[in-house]
C-alpha cells in the first residue's frame, strides 16, 4: 500500500474581490515507503500550494479544497484538527525554503528543537536536552551542546537549515516534506543540505517529497519525478526516463532552457516562448498550448488526460515529443526560439 | 490549403481562449488602479459615504438650517436651573438648547465649522510637517555632508517639538492669539507637524535606498531630478494616507480643545466641541443635548478613519498582485 | 583591447556604533584587491557565492559606491578620478542592468518615460518624436511590441521587465553593459529567452559585458572569462572552458562539483568535493589565504600567514593559491572534509 496518496487534491482561492485563483487544479500521485519523489514546477504552478494542502496548513478562510489525500490509510483531510496537529510532527514533516523566519526568533534553538521532543514524545528536562544535541550532531552541527543555547540570528543560513531539520527528523517522521530547502542558500551550502537530506533518509527510510524549481537538485536526489505546469502534474516518471525521454513538451522546454555546466560550450538555449501568465484554463484545453510549438487543434478543444507512455512514465499531452527512445531526432531541441510578445 | 486553414483556425481559436486575459491597451497606473481598487472596498464605500453626507451638509448648512444657530428664539420655554427642557418636536426636530436654539441649525452650521477646523488644521500640519520632513529627506537623499547636517539640524527641531504636549502649545496660542477658531487650528495643526515630517522624511529614506533610485543613478540622472521626480512622489502614499486619518483626530482633537474652552466664544457660530461642552452642564437633566454634537463627532470621525484605512490597504504593496 | 580594466580595486564599507557619537569600529572588506580587464566585445563573467563581493565590485565600476582605492580605467580613462559630474557623463557609455526587474524600475513610471529619461539627461535626441522613435526601436529590439509605451512596469511579466530593463540601458547606446544577476530572478523557462537575447544584443551592437552571477552554469554558457570571487579577492580567472575542464583552485573545484546537472547519469557519477563550515565574516577576513578556513588541501604555516598572490600559471589562466600547481598534479591530497566544521558565526 503507498504511503501516500493524493487523489485530485484542488485548492481555490477566493479572493474578497477577487476572481478566485485555482492554484491546485486536479493534482494526483502516490508515495511509497521510503521514497524520494520530487515535485517540479515554476514559480505559480502550485507546487508550495500542495504541499501546504498535504499538511493542512492553509487557511480555512478564503481557500477551497477538494479532493483526497491518505496518509497511511488515513484520510488526513476529516482529521479533526486536534489528531492532524498530533500527526504534524510526529508522522508528517516539513521543511521551508527560508529558514531564518521558519525559526522563533526569540527562541533558543534548543528549546524550540526540545519543543516537538515534549510535544510528540513526552520527553522532558534532561532527556529531551541530550537528545536535542544528538539530533543537532546527527545534522553535522558542531559543538551542539553550545548550539543549543544560542539564538536563530547567531547561525549562518546552512546552520539554521540543519536545525531546522533537525527540527523535522526529531520525532523519526515517515514522511518529509521540503518545500525549497535549499532556494536561499548558496550553492556550496546547497550541496552540504543535499547531501545531508539525501543520506538522512536513505538511512531513517524517510518519504521525501522534495519540491523545487531545479531540474539539477532533483536529478541527482529522487527517485521519481512529477512536473506541474499551471496547477497539474504534466508529466510522471522515473528520474532516469524524464530526464532521457521527456515526453511532455513543457518538460522538454524547460530541459532545453537550462544552461548546463558540462554542456559544450556555445551550444544555444532553446527557450519555451511567452511566460506563466501566457495560460488558457485547463476547461479549454491544454494551459501550456499558447507557449507550445506543437500544439493543434485538438490542444484547445478538450482537457488533455494524462496517459501512459512506458512503464511508470505518464505524461498529460496529446502530441507528445520524443516517443521513440533512439537516435534523438530534432524534436528535443527543436522549439523555434522567439520573443514574447506583449499582448 | 487544408494544412493553411488549420494553422489560421487554431491560432483564431487561442487568441479567443487567451483574449479575456489581455488587459486594455492603454496601461493602467499605480494611481488608477489603486482607484480601482478603493472602489470595490467595502470600507472605502462606508467611508466615502459618510464623509460625501457630512460635506454635504457642511456646505448646504447655512441654506437648509431651519433657523438662525445663534438666536435664541424660544427662550422662555427652556428653564435649565429648573430641568426643564424642550425635547424634539415639529418645528424643532432635535429639540432646543438650554438657551432656546434650535439644536438642529446650531448641529448643521456647527458641522460647517467642525470641518472647517479639521481640514484647515490637517493642511497646516501636512505643509508644514511635509515641507520640513521633505527637506531633511532631500537633503539626505542628496547624499552630500552638508545635506546629512542640515537633516541632523531639521531632525532635532522636530524631536523638540513632539517633546511638547500638545495641550500646553494650545494654551501658549491661545494666551497668545486670545480663544478663538484660528487658536483650535493652529493648535491641532502644530501638533500634527512633527507626525508629518517624520513620516515623508523616513518614506524618503526607504524609497533613496530602493533599487529604481539606484538604476537612475546609473543612468546618469542629476541627483536633485532623482529625488524630485522618483523619491519624492513614491513616497507620498503614506502621507496622504496619514493626512486622511489625521482629518480623524483633528477634528476629535478640536472638539476637544473646543470643549476646554480654547475655541471660538461667539455663541453664532457653533462647533461641535463647544456644544458639547455647554450641554455636559446638563448631563443629567438633558442628556440628549450631550449626545448629538458626541455621535457626530463620533461617525464623521469613524469615516475620515475608514476612508484612510481603505487607502492605505489598497496602497499597500504587499496587498498588490 | 581591453576596454575596462580594474586595477587593485577595494571597496572598504566603514561599519559605525555609537549612541550619541558614531564612529567607526571598523570595515567590511567587501572588494579587497582585485585587478581584471575586460576586452571589447567580450563577456567576463564573475562568479562567487552571497557576500563575495561580486555586487559591490560591479556597483564600484560604475561608482554607485565610493571606491576606497584603486583605479577602474575605461578605455584608458581613470572613473576614479573623475569628477561627479564627468563620472555622470561617462555613465552613458557604462550601463547596467539589475537583478530585480520590477524593483529597479519606478512603478510610476511607464515604460515610455523609464527608457526616455536617459536619453533626456544625456541630450540624446532633437525632439520627443525623435526620442520616441528610438525608444520603439529599442523596444522591438528587446522583443517588446510598441504598445508597451504607455504601460506600467507592474503590468509586465519578470520576463518581459527584464527586456524593459535591458532597453533602458541599451537605448543610450552603451559600450559596456554591466549585468548584475541578470536572470536569477526569473523563471526557468524564461532565463533561457533573457539570456539567448543578451547574446543577441551583444553580436548586434559589439557590446562589452561584465556579467555577475552566483550561477556557474549561466555565467559559463554566457562568458569568454571567467573570474572566482571569494571574500572579496578574485581566486581564479582563466577562459570559461579551461575554468571549467581544468580548475586549479580548490574554491573553483568545490563550487563546480557542487553545482548539479539535470542529467542523473551525470549526477550518479559526480564526485562531489564539500567544502565544510559557511563564509567567514568580510569584517574580519581570515589571515593569510582567505580560503585556508575551509580548504581540504590547506597545508601548514603558509597557507595561514601569507596571502597568496593572483600569478599567471598559463597563458590566460591566473590562480591564487600556492600549491595550484601540486594540487593539479596530484602530488597534495585532499583531507576528507564530511563532516561540517565550524567557523566564527557571522558578525
Amino acid at each position: 500500500m503507498p504511503l501516500l496518496t493524493v487523489d485530485n487534491l484542488s485548492v481555490t482561492f477566493t479572493g474578497d474581490d477577487k476572481r478566485p485563483v485555482r492554484a491546485v487544479d486536479g493534482v494526483s500521485f502516490g508515495m511509497d515507503e521510503g521514497e524520494v519523489l520530487g515535485l517540479v514546477g515554476e514559480s505559480g504552478c502550485g507546487k508550495s500550494v500542495t504541499s501546504l494542502a498535504l499538511m493542512g496548513l492553509l487557511p480555512s478562510r478564503g481557500v477551497e479544497v477538494g479532493g483526497r489525500v491518505h496518509f497511511d490509510g488515513i484520510d488526513v483531510r476529516s482529521l479533526p484538527a486536534r489528531r492532524l496537529r498530533d500527526m504534524r510532527g510526529s508522522q508528517l514533516a516539513m521543511i521551508f525554503q527560508d529558514p531564518l523566519s521558519s525559526l522563533n526568533p526569540v527562541v533558543p534553538i534548543g528549546r524550540q528543537v526540545t519543543e516537538t521532543l515534549r510535544r510528540h514524545k513526552g520527553m522532558r528536562g534532561k532527556a529531551a536536552r541530550e537528545r536535542a544535541a544528538e539530533l543537532l550532531d546527527r545534522v553535522g552541527i558542531p559543538d551542539p551542546a553550545r548550539r543549543l543555547t544560542e539564538y536563530p540570528h547567531q547561525l549562518s543560513g546552512g546552520m539554521r537549515q540543519r536545525a531546522l531539520i533537525a527540527m523535522a527528523v526529531a520525532c523519526a517522521p515517515r514522511l518529509l516534506i521540503a518545500d525549497e530547502p535549499t532556494t536561499a542558500l548558496d550553492v556550496t551550502i546547497q550541496a552540504q543540505i543535499l547531501d545531508l537530506l539525501g543520506e538522512l533518509v536513505r538511512s531513517e527510510g524517510t518519504s521525501l517529497l522534495m519540491i523545487t524549481h531545479d531540474l539539477g537538485v532533483v536529478a541527482g536526489l529522487c527517485d521519481n519525478i512529477n512536473v506541474l505546469y499551471a496547477g497539474r502534474v504534466i508529466e510522471a516518471s522515473s528520474r532516469q526516463q524524464l530526464f532521457a525521454n521527456p515526453h511532455h513538451p513543457y518538460t522538454a522546454g524547460l530541459l532545453g532552457s537550462v544552461p548546463r555546466l558540462d554542456a559544450p560550450r556555445g551550444e544555444a538555449l532553446t527557450p519555451i516562448r511567452g511566460s506563466i501568465n501566457d495560460t488558457i484554463d485547463w476547461n479549454d484545453g491544454c494551459a501550456f498550448a499558447p507557449r507550445c510549438d506543437h500544439y493543434t487543434m485538438e490542444c484547445l478543444t478538450g482537457t488533455p488526460e494524462l496517459v501512459p507512455a512506458g512503464e511508470g512514465h505518464q505524461h498529460r499531452c496529446v502530441n507528445p515529443v520524443n516517443l521513440d527512445p533512439g537516435p534523438a531526432d530534432a524534436d528535443r531541441h527543436g522549439h523555434v526560439a522567439e520573443g514574447d510578445n506583449v499582448r | 490549403m487544408a494544412l493553411g486553414t488549420d494553422r489560421v483556425n487554431k491560432v483564431d481559436r487561442l487568441a479567443e481562449l487567451t483574449a479575456q486575459r489581455d488587459g486594455d491597451a492603454e496601461g493602467a497606473s499605480l494611481l488608477r488602479e489603486t482607484f480601482g481598487r478603493l472602489r470595490r472596498s467595502p470600507m472605502a464605500i462606508s467611508g466615502a459615504v459618510i464623509v460625501g453626507a457630512f460635506l454635504f451638509v457642511a456646505v448646504i448648512a447655512p441654506f437648509v438650517a431651519p433657523y438662525e444657530p445663534g438666536a435664541q428664539l424660544w427662550g422662555r420655554e427652556v428653564m435649565p436651573n429648573q430641568n426643564v427642557f424642550v425635547g424634539p418636536r415639529g418645528e424643532n426636530w432635535f429639540g432646543l438648547d438650554h438657551l432656546g436654539r434650535d439644536q438642529l441649525s446650531r448641529m448643521l452650521v456647527g458641522a460647517r465649522n467642525s470641518l472647517l477646523v479639521g481640514v484647515v488644521a490637517t493642511l497646516l500640519g501636512f505643509t508644514a510637517g511635509a515641507m520640513l520632513g521633505g527637506v531633511a529627506g532631500a537633503a539626505v537623499s542628496l547624499g552630500r555632508a552638508w545635506g546629512r547636517r542640515l537633516d541632523a539640524v531639521i531632525m532635532r527641531f522636530i524631536d523638540m517639538m513632539l517633546a511638547i504636549p500638545a495641550l500646553l502649545i494650545a494654551v501658549s496660542i491661545a494666551a497668545i492669539l486670545g480663544p478663538s477658531l484660528t487658536t483650535v487650528m493652529v493648535a491641532v495643526g502644530l501638533a500634527q507637524v512633527p507626525i508629518f515630517a517624520r513620516l515623508l522624511r523616513g518614506s524618503m529614506l526607504a524609497q533613496s535606498h530602493s533599487d529604481y533610485v539606484l538604476a537612475a543613478t546609473a543612468l546618469g540622472v542629476r541627483r536633485p531630478r532623482i529625488v524630485r521626480s522618483h523619491i519624492l512622489p513614491n513616497s507620498l502614499g503614506p502621507v496622504i494616507v496619514q493626512a486622511t486619518l489625521t482629518l480623524a483626530t483633528a477634528i476629535i482633537e478640536a472638539a476637544a480643545l473646543s470643549y476646554l474652552g480654547f475655541g471660538n466664544p461667539d455663541p453664532a457660530t457653533p462647533d461641535w466641541g463647544a456644544m458639547l461642552a455647554d450641554a455636559q452642564r446638563f448631563l443629567v437633566g438633558a442628556p440628549e443635548l450631550a449626545m448629538y454634537p458626541a455621535v457626530a463627532i463620533i461617525i464623521t470621525a469613524l469615516g475620515f478613519t475608514l476612508l484612510g484605512e481603505a487607502m492605505r490597504e489598497s496602497l499597500d504593496p504587499k496587498l498588490r498582485k | 583591447m581591453s576596454v575596462l580594466e580594474l586595477e587593485d580595486l577595494k571597496v572598504h564599507f566603514p561599519i559605525r556604533s555609537g549612541v550619541v557619537f558614531e564612529r567607526t569600529v571598523g570595515y567590511v572588506h567587501a572588494v579587497d584587491g582585485v585587478s581584471l580587464s575586460v576586452e571589447a566585445g567580450s563577456t567576463y563573467g564573475l562568479v562567487g557565492e552571497s557576500g563575495c563581493g561580486k555586487t559591490t565590485l560591479g556597483r564600484a565600476v560604475l561608482r554607485l559606491v565610493d571606491i576606497t582605492s584603486g583605479h577602474v580605467r575605461f578605455e584608458g580613462t581613470d572613473l576614479a578620478e573623475l569628477s561627479g559630474e564627468q563620472m555622470r557623463r561617462a555613465r552613458s557609455r557604462l550601463q547596467m542592468v539589475f537583478q530585480d526587474p520590477l524593483g529597479s524600475l519606478d512603478p510610476r513610471q511607464n515604460v515610455e518615460s523609464i527608457l526616455a529619461e536617459g536619453l533626456e539627461v544625456h541630450g540624446i535626441g532633437r525632439s520627443r518624436a525623435d526620442r520616441r522613435a528610438k525608444i520603439v526601436d529599442t523596444l522591438e529590439r528587446v522583443g517588446l511590441a510598441s504598445n508597451a509605451l504607455s504601460r506600467y512596469p507592474h503590468e509586465f511579466s519578470g520576463g518581459q521587465r527584464q527586456r524593459i530593463g535591458i532597453a533602458r540601458a541599451l537605448v543610450l547606446e552603451p559600450d559596456v553593459i554591466i549585468c548584475d544577476e541578470p536572470v536569477s530572478a526569473l523563471d526557468v523557462s524564461v532565463q533561457a529567452q533573457v539570456l539567448n537575447l543578451l547574446e543577441e544584443l551583444q553580436s548586434a551592437f559589439g557590446l562589452t559585458y561584465l556579467v555577475i552571477a552566483h550561477d556557474l552554469a549561466v555565467v559559463r554558457h554566457i562568458s569568454d572569462v571567467i573570474g572566482v570571487m571569494y571574500l572579496g579577492g578574485l581566486v581564479e580567472e582563466a577562459g570559461a572552458d579551461e575554468l571549467y575542464t581544468e580548475p586549479m583552485h580548490p574554491y573553483t573545484k568545490a563550487l563546480l562539483s557542487a553545482v548539479p546537472i539535470p542529467d542523473p547519469v551525470v549526477e550518479d557519477a559526480r564526485e562531489q568535493i564539500l567544502i565544510p563550515g559557511d563564509l567567514p565574516s568580510p569584517s574580519s577576513p581570515p589571515s593569510g589565504c582567505r580560503f585556508h578556513t575551509r580548504c581540504p588541501w590547506r597545508q601548514p604555516e603558509r597557507c595561514d600567514t601569507e596571502r597568496p598572490e593572483l600569478r599567471e600559471v598559463a597563458p590566460g589562466h591566473r590562480v591564487a593559491c600556492h600549491y595550484a600547481e601540486e594540487i593539479l598534479a596530484g602530488e597534495l591530497r585532499p583531507r576528507s572534509a564530511d563532516v561540517a566544521s565550524d567557523t566564527p558565526p557571522r558578525a
